[in-house]
């Protein structure tokens, strides 16, 4: 298991517009492909539990993970892959945590979402949703004990914006004014619930000044939007503006997991702007700009195809969990394990 | 000099915060005011920033505690009472104590729950949490009933490397004093003879040690002499020393202030069962508080929970048997 994040583009300094959003595009579609590569998996019979898809939310993700830097924290969620990358997480982890690889750095105790390296600034999500934002607020408080610097994101969806974790979360990060910029991404259903059935008020952004903490609304579609307002709630948070709330919206472009055929979705927001797909209005921007023809764009989806499928092929001869040879230990204070664990 | 268990616990805090900058408590109403109890007394003020008012959300206070640990603090996390944990349980349950198995990243917190009940307090400001949390892979669960340990186990839990629930009991705050501080202390996770003896074993933790203590100073008049081990943390259980205990007197009643269902004498009970069998002359017995939410009046309250009177009824039953 690699030490440390992969120092990628990701943490790199990118100096023009055009090396900006072309990094992006291709920590989307990498993302979007490694997704694609999961859900193929997972229809084979090959991934145990979930699997859980950032279709049409790429923009977004990718704006976050590319916003922070080395040393700054992010607390990802279901649909961030392509976050990830760009915040520097090997695809490699993201392979074994799928496979469960006892190389990876869960280990197989966790799987497929639920990982990440504390240590290192990217916190492995429980499943309870809106309980990350909190944690990420606790990082950022023994940071100011600590007199060091960086901020903290983290995402979640409208749905989780229901839990009364969030509310607690946004509340306490505003009274301590930390540098934490939470991340909705409003894709119009929580499972199979419309928003509608989620929350009362005209839009999200609305309970911003409620928490009194800073807005930003953005078209979760458009690649452009998303790094400006994103990166720049990001460099907010980090020249001492307090907590960002960003409500980016867009439509899931997928089911709820791959278990689930969406039925419910309906097709005139399928039609709408919301329901562009991200990834493409992003390369007909690229083409249009002049900073990648369609050629290129192919070599790059070759380029990713082959680093899947290495990936894949590799961890898939690695071993998994041996029940055998586990340390069945749930704390760290080996003196204090129960002699009689497991009667 | 005397020190009540509620100033060890103040004296606890002070010292591990002079002592390790790490450390840092976090609660409702525990900066200028020093807490509801007044268990952060003038901490804050000889600690600036360093002791610090929550908002009121458990949640997001144990969730803070958890990212806090994970950057290599040592937060104290006081919830007001043990009762409104249950909304930082999430909290506790899923991301504290299951961040070290997960990640191999230890969680060093320690939650303070003033427990248990006092008369008038009803059925919200009286629970003790101990066999919840006990249940929970992950946790360490110190319920002291003594001055010295309230004091000695608070630094411990500090300096423990997992997430601590430090089950502090109301009744004791103010009633139970000691001379001085210890200097010394037993290992957490090792049960206490509190007081030997031959006839009976009760085994007991926090405020009941107390309860169960009465009855065997008044039982040692009439020639009987019952062994009182405390169990000082009930995760990790010292079942060795109960056994021991068990396999020199033969008899075993187990006491717990809180309800009935699972729980920490349940699990006493269990242990000595399946593995202790053959040292018992009669079946062992537990008593615990009825299974009701704690009542409010004093006269219900008194017959909700154990006291010396039923645990010296329990006692004779065992005895005659
Ligand atoms: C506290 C909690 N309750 C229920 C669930 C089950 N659950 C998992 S994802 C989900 C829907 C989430 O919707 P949303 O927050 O809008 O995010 P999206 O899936 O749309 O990205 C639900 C109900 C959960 N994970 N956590």
């Amino acid at each position: 298991m690699p030490q440390t994040l992969v120092s990628l583009e990701a943490t790199a300094k990118v100096s023009s517009p055009c090396e900006q959003f072309t990094q992006a595009f291709r920590w989307m579609l990498f993302g979007r492909l490694l997704d694609e590569k999961f859900a193929t998996l997972y229809r084979g019979g090959k991934i145990h539990g979930g699997v859980f898809l950032g279709r049409g939310q790429e923009a977004v993700s990718v704006s976050v993970g590319m916003s922070l830097r080395k040393g700054d924290v992010f607390a990802p969620l279901i649909r961030d892959l392509s976050g990830r990358l760009a915040f520097g997480e090997p695809i490699l982890d993201a392979v074994r945590t799928y496979f469960g690889s006892s190389l990876g750095p869960m280990r197989g105790r966790d799987g497929n979402v639920h990982r990440g390296r504390p240590k290192e600034g990217l916190v492995p999500m429980i499943s309870h949703l809106g309980a990350m934002i909190p944690v990420v607020n606790g990082m950022l408080m023994a940071r100011r004990f600590q007199k060091r610097e960086g901020v903290g994101a983290t995402c979640i969806g409208e749905g989780g914006t229901s839990t009364g974790a969030f509310h607690e979360a946004l509340n306490q990060a505003a009274v301590e004014k930390l540098p934490l910029i939470l991340v909705v991404a409003n894709n119009q259903y929580a499972y199979s619930t419309p928003s509608s059935r989620q929350f009362a008020c005209d839009d999200l952004i609305d309970k911003a000044i409620g928490y009194g903490v800073d807005g930003h609304a953005v078209d979760g579609t458009d690649l452009t939007a998303c790094l400006k307002v994103i990166g720049g709630a990001v460099e907010n948070a980090r020249n001492g503006a307090g907590p960002q709330l960003i409500i980016a919206k867009l439509l899931r472009l997928c089911g709820h997991g791959e278990h689930d055929d969406a039925h419910y979705i309906d097709p005139k927001l399928k039609k709408s702007t919301l329901g562009r797909d991200c990834l493409k209005v992003a390369e007909e921007q690229l083409v249009k700009q002049n900073w990648a023809d369609s050629d290129l764009i192919d070599r790059w989806r070759d380029e990713f195809h082959q680093k899947i499928e290495e990936a894949v092929a590799l961890v898939q001869r690695e071993p998994g969990p041996d029940p055998f040879k586990e340390n069945w230990q749930a704390i760290s204070s080996t003196h204090l394990v129960e002699m009689h664990n497991g009667i | 000099m005397s020190i009540t268990y509620l100033e060890a616990i103040r004296e606890a805090q002070a010292k591990a915060l002079a002592d390790d900058p790490r450390v840092f408590i976090y609660g409702q109403d525990v900066g200028s005011f020093g807490g509801a109890f007044k268990a952060t007394k003038n901490l804050a003020q000889e600690f600036p920033g360093r002791v610090i008012d929550a908002p009121i959300s458990e949640d997001a206070m144990i969730g803070s505690a958890v990212g806090a640990a994970i950057e290599g603090m040592r937060p104290i996390i006081e919830i007001q009472f043990a009762d409104f944990s249950t909304v930082g349980l999430n909290q506790i349950i899923n991301n504290a104590a299951s961040l070290f198995w997960r990640t191999n990243v230890s969680c060093p917190i320690t939650i303070r729950l003033p427990s248990g009940g006092t008369s008038g307090s009803g059925p919200f400001h009286s629970q003790n949490m101990e066999a919840l949390y006990a249940h929970y892979p992950g946790l360490i669960v110190m319920t002291p009933g003594t001055v010295e340990d309230a004091y000695s186990m608070l630094l411990e839990a500090v300096a423990i490397d997992d997430p601590v629930i430090f089950c502090e009991h109301k009744y004791l705050y103010y009633h139970l004093k000691a001379e001085k501080l210890p200097s010394e202390a037993m290992p957490v996770g090792k049960a206490r003879i509190a007081r030997p003896g031959r006839d009976l074993t009760i085994v007991t933790y926090s405020a009941m040690l107390h309860e169960a203590l009465a009855v065997a100073e008044e039982l040692a008049t009439e020639g009987t002499e019952i062994e009182v081990v405390d169990l000082r943390s009930v995760k990790p259980l010292d079942t060795d020393t109960v056994i021991a205990s068990v396999a020199r007197t033969g008899k075993l009643l187990c006491v717990g202030e809180t309800f009935p269902f699972g729980g920490v004498t349940a699990e006493v009970i269990a242990r000595v069962a399946t593995e202790a069998f053959d040292l018992l002359d009669v079946a062992p017995q537990r008593l615990n508080a009825k299974d009701t939410p704690v009542p409010f009046h004093p006269n219900l309250w008194a017959a909700h929970r154990p006291t010396a009177r039923s645990i010296m009824s329990a006692v004779r039953n065992l005895l005659q048997n």
